[in-house]
């Protein structure tokens, strides 16, 4: 047992080693030093993942690695010790993984920016955070990764730091993920309360044991805060406001940071606390209809963005939507399995955007691109592929994941989140054909576009790899209505929880769904109706292929159809436009009604007559005995005797009393 | 035989009067010898006491507070000569430096 | 024989002691401290303290007594003059004098109402020797800690003597 145990610390340790060798040495070392350090310890972390994945053999019991201890108070305790699961491993392969590909990536990318050195700290930073993240063994330690990600986060979309609107846009994503943050705190301290511990082990052994919630109890609250930091983290609705802004930061750090792997840590987390969740179906169905309002309303701001790098944004948001509603309606499996293509297939449309907008010498709106398929060939065909994965065509990864949480919503009685799910699978399909037309199809619509060439293969290579998982990577979950083996699932299922029967009855009871749907197998593995799963995958392609169509003809056959659309259509088209005026909206409620009381009550009430008043109160009364006791400091040597001689008559004539008791 | 009380009360008296004598004179200097006539009074009421218990402590708290008497004085009156050199005066009522 | 002598050197001694008060030239109170010193002397050598005695006249009516006077006739020193400046010495000591006398009184004959408590039997004759011991085994550390204490009381005098006045800001 010993000689088996994983050293998962190493994991962590290299990405921290890069950091600490750039942040601390980068500034004088050429840049090819600097991008060898930081791809090779994150690349070595990776080979370290696949190793333990093949050796460690992981198993239906958690390895946890013990390192030090950290907090122990009374009966609590935290630790820092790691925790490998099924679900602990795969997000490491993805994190390290698409995280690597990324890194090779960015040190063409960012090769001709200032600050390398600084860039590179940060990345391999946030590599280090992501990885305690994923691999804590208590939501404290979880947390500490969580903060960091953000915090590299932070100063990555702010990397320009020249740029008034990036500082702004780094700023808005603390602030925002410092809401979902909030609620992921109260969350903790009510599993303290709750179960006496952060341990994962402990946590889910108690919620394991406990009955399932009808109505909102303590359970439910504590889904529903951390539901709320998830929220935050994964830009969920509504705190998904700080991600398109995310987008000013350099490109690798979209395809890393706010597409594969940090925005994800909130889908990761609600899977890792699955065992919670299944035990609140008011919680579960908050997660689900969350996710669904989330995708279908970020996909229709995407329909109408004309920055490239914005479109692939929402589109993110809008997929982590996805991945919600698959918690949401018990698919725990289907959305991690969702997490994991689109980290493959979003990162590689970050990629191929960032390769387009090198081509394009740093122009972002597709409005002046156009005709680019020739020009930068690898580019569009990667691209493409991503495309059609993300559009959910077989046989390509979207399919099999997203097919799986809208199986599963249907499944398990959620009909009209099954319906939002494929519309926004249309729109889905629809905005990212119009993305990949708009740029590569048609005439160039500007000098750039006409002049435009190939990425060096330093960023050609990884848009390959990533291609070659975009196709492949959804194969190994293939459901078994499908004739497929669903491996996936049974190698998550030693990490999540299953809802439990009770969940249908009191959905039936609560009168909440309108059709009865028959409940379900305790073994969703096994669908007992493969015949409706198959109807379902293919109503889920029809839909994919007509958006595409939809879009084929929009753009392609017709360019001027979309002028006439938005003509047509002026007043939806400048809600879209304008991202149906949330940030507006979120200034007046928020921002200025804070301002305002801030400044009315807080500030000219509380603080100026209140705290000053207080303050400046004790100053004066302090000042008053103050000029009433200097009276005694005469000056003359005598009458300070005197003074003296006063005390000793009054402590003798004490003393005299004292004695005389 | 002297009863010791009557030593006490000696003592309690040269002590206030040493007091009254910090009070009531304005020459530094005398000030200064009323502080050593207190201290002188405390001598003799520490002696009366080591004669009544048979204790030879007392008569070196006496033999320290003399000690410490000499030092003091070597420092105090260079300080009022100290004072008489800047001030041209040796009356503590026009020393006033320390008034609010 | 022992109640004349008390009475003798305690009236010297209070005697000693308003004359101090009352003298209006400083050399004269000064004087009159050394009558007060003497006849303590003499108080001690009858509460069996020979050493103490001695020391009394040689260190204090001799050595301290004549670096007051000495510096009396270095500032040229005149009859006081009597400002009133300070109200509250001036009021308030009186009778705060008189209370402090009282209590002091009224502890001692609280505490002490007799003398039954006297043991001189416990003072051997060699007080000398006694103290000295005392001194060079139980109070070793105070004692050379005076010394220096001393030391630095003679820096000090130097030091504060060496200024001239328009060395003085």
């Amino acid at each position: 047992m010993e000689t088996t145990t994983p050293q998962l610390w190493i994991l962590p340790a290299l990405p921290l080693l890069g950091a600490a060798i750039n942040g601390f040495f980068g500034k004088r070392q050429s840049r090819a030093f600097i991008g060898g350090v930081a791809c090779s310890t994150v690349g070595l972390a990776f080979l370290y993942a696949v190793y333990l994945f093949f050796t460690a053999g992981v198993g239906d019991t958690p390895r946890i690695d013990y390192i030090a201890p950290w907090i122990s108070a009374g009966s609590f305790h935290a630790d820092f010790s790691l925790y490998l699961d099924p679900l602990s491993m795969l997000m490491t392969l993805v994190v390290t993984g698409v995280g690597f590909l990324i890194h090779v990536y960015a040190t063409e990318y960012m090769a001709h920016e200032d600050g390398f050195y600084r860039f590179f700290c940060y990345l391999n930073l946030f590599m280090f955070f992501m990885l305690t993240l994923v691999l804590a063994g208590n939501y404290l330690l979880l947390f500490v990764g969580w903060e960091g990600v953000g915090l590299c986060s932070y100063l990555l979309i702010g990397f320009y730091y020249l740029k008034q609107s990036a500082i702004i846009a780094g700023k808005k994503a603390f602030v925002v993920n410092r809401i979902g943050d909030f609620g992921f705190t109260l969350a903790m301290l009510l599993i303290i309360g709750t179960a006496g511990s952060l341990d994962y082990g402990t946590v889910f052994k108690a919620f394991q044991n406990a009955p399932v919630e009808n109505g909102v109890g303590a359970v439910t609250i504590i889904c529903l805060l951390l539901m709320m930091g998830a929220c935050g983290k994964s830009a969920q609705v509504p705190l998904y406001v700080w991600l398109p802004d995310a987008m000013e930061g350099p490109t690798p750090v979209s395809a890393l940071i706010h597409a594969a792997t940090m925005v994800t840590a909130g889908v990761y987390m609600v899977a890792r606390s699955s065992h919670l969740f299944v035990k609140s179906p008011v919680a579960m169905e908050v997660v689900a209809v969350i996710g669904c309002i989330t995708c279908i309303f970020a996909a229709t701001i995407g329909l109408v963005q004309t920055d490239i790098k914005r479109v692939l944004a929402y589109s993110t948001v809008s997929q982590l939507g996805y991945m919600f509603l698959g918690c949401g309606v018990g698919a725990f499996s289907a959305g991690v399995f969702h997490l994991m293509t689109h980290a493959f297939f979003k990162a590689l449309l970050f990629l191929g955007a960032g390769s387009v907008i090198t081509a394009m010498h740093h122009e972002q709106e597709m409005g002046a691109m156009g005709g680019l398929r020739k020009k930068i060939p690898t580019t569009f065909m990667t691209m493409l592929l991503a495309c059609l994965a993300i559009s959910g065509i077989p046989p390509f990864a979207g399919f099999f994941s997203k097919d799986e949480i809208l199986w599963s919503a249907w499944h398990n009685g959620h009909p009209w989140l099954w319906l939002g799910g494929s519309i926004t699978a249309g729109m889905t399909a629809f905005y990212m054909f119009r993305l990949l037309f708009l740029t590569f199809f048609g005439e160039p619509r500007s000098d750039h576009a006409q002049h435009a060439h190939e990425s060096p293969s330093t960023m050609t290579v990884p848009l390959i790899c990533l291609a070659v998982l975009s196709v492949i990577g959804g194969w190994i979950g293939v459901p078994k209505a499908l004739g497929g083996s669903a491996h996936f699932e049974h190698f998550l299922e030693p990490s999540l929880a299953r809802v439990p029967v009770e969940f249908s009855a009191y959905a039936r009871a609560s009168g909440s769904d309108p059709i009865d749907i028959p409940r379900p197998n305790p073994e969703p593995a096994e669908p007992e109706e493969p015949g409706a799963e198959r109807l379902f995958s293919l109503i889920a392609v029809v839909i994919g292929a007509s958006g595409i169509g939809l879009a084929y003809y929009a753009y392609v056959v017709k360019p001027e159809t979309g002028q006439k659309l938005s003509a047509q259509f002026h007043g939806a088209y400048r809600v879209l436009l304008n991202k149906y005026y949330v940030d507006e909206l979120y200034e007046v409620l928020f921002l200025k009604s804070t301002t305002a009381v801030s400044r009315e009550v807080l500030w000219h009430a509380v603080d100026e007559t209140v705290i000053d008043g207080a303050a400046n109160g004790v100053g004066s009364t302090a000042r008053a005995m103050g000029g009433f006791a200097r009276l005694m400091q005469s000056g003359f040597i005598r009458s300070y005797a005197a003074w003296v001689l006063f005390g000793a008559v009054g402590a003798l004539f004490y003393m005299i009393l004292q004695w005389a008791k | 035989m002297i009863p010791v009380s009557w030593y006490l009360i000696l003592s309690a008296v040269l002590f206030v009067l040493g007091v009254a004598g910090f009070l009531i004179k304005r020459n530094v200097i005398t000030v200064f010898m009323s502080i050593e006539l207190m201290l002188n009074a405390v001598n003799l009421s520490f002696v009366a006491f080591g004669y009544m218990l048979g204790d030879y402590n007392a008569h070196i708290f006496v033999f320290f507070v003399m000690v410490v008497a000499a030092a003091e004085a070597a420092v105090g009156l260079a300080i009022i000569m100290l004072m008489y050199h800047n001030r041209k005066s040796l009356n503590v009522d026009d020393i006033e430096l320390l008034k609010f | 024989m022992d109640a004349v002598l008390f009475f003798l050197f305690a009236g010297i001694a209070l005697a000693g002691a308003i004359n101090l008060i009352r003298e209006s030239h400083p050399i004269y109170s000064a004087l009159s401290l050394v009558a007060v010193m003497g006849a303590l002397a003499g108080l001690y050598l009858m509460l069996g303290a020979e050493f103490i005695a001695v020391v009394q006249i040689i260190v204090y009516a001799g050595a301290i007594m004549v670096l007051f006077v000495f510096v009396l006739m270095l500032v040229n020193a005149a009859p006081e003059v009597k400002l009133d400046r300070s109200k509250m010495a001036k009021n308030v000591g009186p009778p705060l004098l008189t209370l402090l006398l009282v209590e002091i009184v009224a502890v001692l004959r609280g505490k002490y109402p007799t003398s039954d408590l006297v043991h001189p039997s416990l003072l051997s004759g060699d007080n000398t020797r006694q103290i000295g011991k005392l001194l060079f085994s139980k109070f070793l550390l105070p004692f050379e800690v005076t010394s220096i204490l001393i030391l630095v009381a003679i820096m000090g005098a130097v030091v504060l003597g060496k200024r001239r006045p328009d060395d003085s800001r």
